[in-house]
């Protein structure tokens, strides 16, 4: 039973990762926001810089992401150390779909008390691709 | 009335075999993590801060906690039913109960005696500070805590704090 079951982990760990682009995510953001908006504009940096800055609640995006996404951020409540969320400044970033939704959920809910729209999402993945990285 | 009295009889014990059985399944699946439910563990629970190692809270605390997570000390912390039972199973405790009290109040590693006692001599002010910012953040002073390790040699106070 147990090998059976470290046999499947090791078959998994064999598999390539799933790796999504980050404009794979941003245009599938953007082809669902089209069907949500009436008249979507498409996604915009700046938007998404504004959405990401403001204070929703007692937080914003930048309270833990920090005002520059390209550099390290910290949890504003607890002081976990946080890698930088731009992807112009760390690969790892919105290349797995369902760790970016699960994400989403968690720290929309926290920051603004509710879900993101697929409008948002996209706004926000598009200022995060135009941050400059390696900062 | 003998013949019911034998059929409960029957029943309860098929309902006592069936409880053993169950209580066996879960104090075995509990009993066992794994090197997936190790990671799985670090990935959900090591984000926001140290992954607390499951010997800081008693295994009916853990329970709590991990029925609450959708108002988890002000956080969203909630998880897909595979990566919960995951959890549950590193903590080595059986599944969440599907609903808290609202009232429950949440256990706190950093309110225990043990805690409250081993740091009695680090000041509200060191724990409030910029490096800091909670005692929760044990990572801030035991290097080694990532990795469960809470040896005095390993802990290095961060620049500007003090422990008397
Ligand atoms: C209270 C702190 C906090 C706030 C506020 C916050 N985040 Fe996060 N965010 C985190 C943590 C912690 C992680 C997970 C740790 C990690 O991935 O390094 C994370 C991860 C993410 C990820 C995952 C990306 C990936 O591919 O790994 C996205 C997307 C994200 N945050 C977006 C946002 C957006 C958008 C906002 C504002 C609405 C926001 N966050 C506000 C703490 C926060
Ligand atoms: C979205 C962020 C987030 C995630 C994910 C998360 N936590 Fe937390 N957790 C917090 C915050 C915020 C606190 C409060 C910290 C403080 O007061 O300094 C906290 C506190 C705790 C505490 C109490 C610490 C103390 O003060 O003694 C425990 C125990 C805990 N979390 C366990 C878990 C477990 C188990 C998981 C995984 C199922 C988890 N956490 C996932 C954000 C998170
Ligand atoms: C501000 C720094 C700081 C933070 C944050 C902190 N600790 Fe400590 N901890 C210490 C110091 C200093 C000692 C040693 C106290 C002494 O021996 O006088 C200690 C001692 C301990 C000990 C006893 C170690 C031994 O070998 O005697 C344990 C266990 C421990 N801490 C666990 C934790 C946990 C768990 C957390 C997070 C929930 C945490 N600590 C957060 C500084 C910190």
């Amino acid at each position: 039973m147990f090998h059976r079951f470290a046999m499947a982990i090791a078959l998994l760990a064999a598999l390539p990762a799933k790796a999504d682009t980050p404009q794979q995510l941003l245009d599938r953001y953007a082809a669902q926001a089209r069907t949500e908006v009436a008249a979507y504009p498409g996604p915009s940096a700046s938007a998404g810089n504004r959405f990401f800055h403001a204070r929703h609640s007692d937080w914003s995006c930048a309270s833990c992401h920090t005002a520059d996404p390209s550099t390290p951020g910290k949890h504003v409540v607890t002081g976990k150390p946080i890698a930088p969320l731009a992807p112009t400044a760390n690969a790892q970033r919105f290349r797995d779909p369902a760790r970016v939704e699960k994400w989403f959920k968690r720290n929309c809910s926290d920051t603004l008390r509710r879900t993101c729209t697929s409008a948002e999402k996209a706004d926000v993945l598009a200022y995060l691709l135009s941050a400059k990285g390696g900062a | 009335m003998i013949h019911t009295l034998h059929s409960s009889v029957i029943t309860i014990a098929i309902r006592a075999l069936g409880a053993t059985l169950a209580i066996a399944t879960t104090a075995a699946q509990a009993a066992a993590p794994t090197p997936a439910s190790a990671s799985t563990y670090q990935e959900e629970c090591g984000s926001c801060h140290t992954a607390y190692p499951a010997r800081f809270l008693k295994p009916a605390d853990w329970t709590t906690v991990l029925g609450t997570l959708d108002r988890h000390y002000g956080a969203d912390a909630t998880l897909d039913a595979t990566a919960a039972g995951e959890v549950a199973r590193h903590l080595g405790v059986g599944s969440p109960p599907a609903n808290v009290p609202a009232a429950t109040a949440l256990p706190r590693i950093t309110r225990s005696g043990w805690f409250v006692h081993e740091h009695d001599e680090i000041s509200a002010a060191t724990f409030k500070s910029s490096a800091v910012r909670s005692a929760a953040n044990c990572s801030a002073c035991h290097t080694g805590a990532d990795r469960g390790d809470f040896d005095e040699h390993s802990i290095r106070m961060p620049q500007g704090t003090r422990h008397e």
